[in-house]
């Protein structure tokens, strides 16, 4: 029946969790990764939302149902991302590639 | 002598019930009984599907000739596009639910109320707020962007009041959202004891599954009409071409949602009909579970398609043959609920009732609905019929033949539950076949029209197309007189009608297990479940089974 | 009916028990949050799209961005969050004076934010990078000269690519920001019930739900501050 109250100390250190994170992140961004740098970017904030729903939101304690609308509304997210690039990401089959970013009047650099 | 007749009492009819309860517009405007704030939103959205009826007639009658000799194409563009926007976001989707649903559910699952109250006020005067601004949209002469808004004409070339309608319609789909929410949290923490989920009627499953779309695919439709009218008025070019954005982005985010809206218009008919069809039928509904799941199955489903609105419109092919072949997956639960309901039906002691005649014209017209759905599903159809009538009488078959059908069908059926009194028999019969007749007439021929290549959105057309568009039009003036006669007797069944018994038609389920009309909450003392929906076997014959 | 008959009772006339009603209000809250994750979801696509359309003008249009103040910015968001998750905390402990305070703190951290928002937005429109007539980016000569050689992007190219880049940002900033000012609007409305101690164990709901709130807010930052400041750094 009665809630359950997290103690400080959880609050505490999910914050410092959150602020290491934070510097982990604007450090990785001068790293040289290569084409991980987009995933560990991505990776590191899924991670900090991930505590900030478990513990300050207080998921973690929380119904299945909770949880249920939770994870339903991030793969209904995925659904809406996963599905429209889909469309973007196959549309280049069928033109060559430097149709999307060459532009057909190139005067050369103009300068302004 | 009516009147005497109107006073009359039958045994058991409550001296106080929810209509009686308070007096005076402060206890209507200001009430938090979900029964009242039904019957506000029955007023309003009447309201807007005779204004967005008015926008068809004059359609109707510029098309019964070929020239354009009533109005201005630019007219037209206007009445079309409003006919749309009033339908769609005014009446249709909150139609069922918000009416029928806000009435119900409670009563359907033993509570006393949905679970926020004062948040399902809140939902119906942000409706109305919503409704001013398309209202205000209207007096400044309409915008002609069709519903759909695509851009960039809605961004760059049209000077019509686009931004006007997207805050109303912005506004509106929080009322949805708020619905859903409200409807999703009230069937989880508010049923009755011994109100499992497999013991509640198909028309809760079906409002449930409406809820979960509501929610999760209106915010999409909001933040799309918000980009646009930042795009109009702040210049942030989220879909400009010139700054490499993309019109076709538009669209998919658009149809993320306006696919399944769709569903939001047939879903909540749907668990209309299964209710019609077990309590006059007498029988419980074949494969009770099955229609059950194809609700959620149509509303996830129904996620997963929008792309077939972008055959033609640039998407990859790639794309559109996923998206053709996921499409025709929906018509699987589709046909699940179409054949439950005809099982249901064999051998049933059928009985011909008002609302039974709207349940089977529902059943008849929403197949070919569908059926021409998964024509359109299909891409090399589609491409050839592609913005022509065939897709206008697809759709219609689909809001008007399967949604407003079951609108009207579940309001003739919960009318003596919501007003306590009855309609004319005769009348509400003849009502229904002319709206069947009507609906045929007006949308039959423009399959053949789409088939033979006029497109949609045109005022004027070769002469050929003529005999049939005159049908056509001939048909609307029916069914426009169809939607009158309900419209009048209800009226006057409010105030005049003979006083009816709490169970007219011995129909199975909680909402019937209380005064007609039911008490401020609902039941003089919350009932305890303990037999399974539309349990109509006799209590005799269940002893000797 | 009116729950104003009920002033004795926290717990509203239909439901049974205040776990009934805690459980709806918490249910129907992360409903309202899912609503929200799909709200942001449309935008969210729309900078999906684009970047990876113009990865190299995002990633030099991002790199206009004030990174430092972005970064305390985020700082200030997370500090918030804890404030107000203490806040939440307080209420079930019944300590009204104490959910005061951290909400008075809340309040602060997420002023500080807007303070500082509105002086990066300032910057932008002295920089003419406010999307509209008078949007001019300029990066280094080195740098065009290096798309026009290795992709062949004119300076008009990459200044519209640009302006695509800041109409995101402002439209996602300029939301979350939003969220943010009705968010500190709603939460001026809790010091009295707090100071007059209505929150307790059974009954905090209102709280709590308004804590999920600002958390999602802090979480909408959270992605945005890689997505827009970060990418293309090295």
């Amino acid at each position: 029946m009665s809630v359950h109250v997290e103690p400080i100390r959880v609050y505490i250190t999910i914050f410092l969790a959150l602020m290491g994170l934070t510097v982990l992140t604007v450090w990785a961004a001068f790293q040289d990764f290569g084409v991980m740098s987009n995933p560990i970017a991505l990776g590191i904030a899924i991670a900090k939302a991930t505590l900030v729903v478990l513990f300050f939101m207080h998921v973690r304690h929380s119904t299945g149902m909770t949880k249920l609308v939770v994870a339903g509304g991030f793969l209904w997210l995925l659904i809406l991302f996963g599905i429209t690039l889909s469309d973007y990401q196959t549309r280049d089959i069928l033109d060559p590639p430097a149709a999307m970013t060459m532009p057909v009047d190139v005067p050369g650099p103009a300068h302004h | 002598m009516s009147n005497a007749k109107s006073k009359e009492r039958p045994e058991g009819y409550p001296d106080r019930h929810y209509l009686n309860a308070a007096h005076g517009l402060k206890s209507w405007f200001l009430t938090t009984d979900h029964k009242r704030i039904g019957l506000l939103y029955l007023l309003a959205i009447t309201l807007f599907f005779f204004l967005g009826g008015a926008f068809a007639v004059l359609i109707r009658l510029e098309l019964a000739t070929p020239g354009g000799d009533l109005v201005q194409p630019e007219t037209y563009n206007r009445l079309f596009t409003m006919h749309g926007i009033v339908m769609i976001f005014f009446f249709l989707i909150p139609s069922i639910p918000a009416v029928l649903g806000n009435f119900l559910l409670p009563l359907m699952i033993g509570a006393k109320d949905v679970a926020f109250p004062r948040l399902n006020l809140a939902s119906w005067y942000v409706y109305m707020a919503g409704g001013i601004f398309t209202l205000w949209a209207l007096f400044e002469g309409g915008l002609n962007t069709g519903w759909t808004f695509y851009t960039p004409l809605s961004t760059v070339y049209s000077n019509t009041a686009v931004t006007t309608a997207g805050i109303g319609i912005f506004i509106t789909g929080f009322s949805s959202i708020l619905t859903g929410m409200n409807f999703i949290v009230t069937i989880h923490r508010m049923r009755a004891p011994g109100l499992t989920w497999f013991r509640l009627p198909l028309f809760v499953w079906s409002q449930y599954a409406t809820s979960l779309i509501q929610i999760l695919g209106t915010p999409v439709l909001a933040i799309t009409v918000l980009l646009l009218a930042l795009e109009r008025t702040l210049k942030l070019g989220i879909f400009d071409p010139a700054l490499g954005g993309d019109p076709v982005l538009f669209q998919h985010l658009f149809w993320f949602y306006s696919h399944p809206a769709v569903y939001i218009m047939i879903l909540p008919a749907m668990g209309v009909i299964s209710e019609l069809i077990a309590t006059f039928s007498r029988k419980r509904v074949f494969g009770y579970r099955f229609v059950a799941f194809a609700s959620v199955a149509i509303a996830i489903l129904g996620f997963l398609v929008w792309g077939h609105h972008l055959f033609v419109s640039g998407q990859s092919v790639y794309a559109g043959a996923v998206f053709s072949v996921l499409s025709m997956l929906v018509a699987i639960p589709s046909a699940v609920k179409v054949f439950n309901w005809t099982a249901t039906l064999y051998k049933g002691a059928v009985s011909w009732e008002t609302p039974m005649l709207y349940a089977l014209g529902f059943i008849g017209l929403f197949t070919i609905g569908g059926l021409t759905g998964v024509m359109l599903a299909t891409m090399g159809i589609d491409i050839h019929v592609h913005d022509t009538y065939f897709i206008v009488a697809h759709f219609h078959y689909i809001m008007v033949g399967g949604a407003i059908m079951g609108y009207l069908g579940g309001l003739h059926y919960w009318w003596p539950k919501i007003a306590g009194r009855l309609y004319p028999v005769f009348l509400s019969k003849f009502a229904a076949i002319i709206i069947f007749v009507g609906f045929n007439l007006t949308f039959f021929p423009q399959f053949i029209l789409g088939y033979l290549g006029m497109p949609r959105r045109y005022h004027s057309y070769p002469d050929e197309f003529q005999v049939l568009n005159v049908m056509s039009s001939a048909g609307a003036t029916i069914l426009g007189i169809g939607y009158l006669i309900p419209m009048l007797y209800f009226a006057w069944s409010m105030f005049y009608g003979k006083r009816c018994t709490q169970n007219p038609w011995g129909a199975k389920g909680l909402e019937w297990e209380t005064a007609s009309p039911p008490p401020t909450l609902n039941f003089d003392e919350i009932p305890t479940v303990t037999e399974e929906p539309y349990d109509y076997t006799p209590k005799e014959v269940q002893h000797a089974g | 009916m009116q729950a104003s008959s009920h002033h004795s009772s926290a717990l509203a006339h239909h439901f049974d028990s205040f776990e009934q009603q805690r459980e709806s209000a918490s249910l129907g809250m992360w409903l309202f949050v899912a609503q929200e994750i799909m709200f942001f979801g449309g935008i969210f696509t729309a900078y999906l799209v684009y970047r990876v359309k113009n990865p190299e003008v995002f990633a030099l249009a991002s790199s206009e961005l004030d990174l430092t103040l972005g970064g305390i910015n985020t700082v200030v968001l997370i500090l918030s969050s804890l404030t107000m998750a203490l806040a939440v905390r307080e209420a079930q402990l019944g300590r009204g004076k104490g959910v005061v305070s951290f909400l008075i703190a809340t309040l602060v951290f997420g002023g500080i934010f807007l303070g500082i928002k509105s002086v990066e937005y300032s910057a932008k429109f002295e920089h003419h990078l406010v999307p509209g007539e008078h949007f001019h980016f300029a990066p280094s000569q080195e740098e065009m000269d290096h798309l026009w050689e290795t992709k062949g992007f004119t300076p008009e190219h990459i200044d519209r690519r640009a302006e695509m880049f800041f109409s995101i940002y402002f439209a996602m900033t300029g939301l979350h920001a939003f969220h943010m000012i009705i968010g500190m609007v709603i939460l001026l409305f809790f010091f009295r019930p707090a100071w007059r101690g209505r929150y307790n164990a059974d009954y905090h709901n209102p709280i709590e739900c308004f804590g999920l709130y600002w958390h999602f807010v802090d979480i909408v930052w959270i992605f945005l501050f890689p997505m827009l400041y970060l990418i293309g750094r090295a």
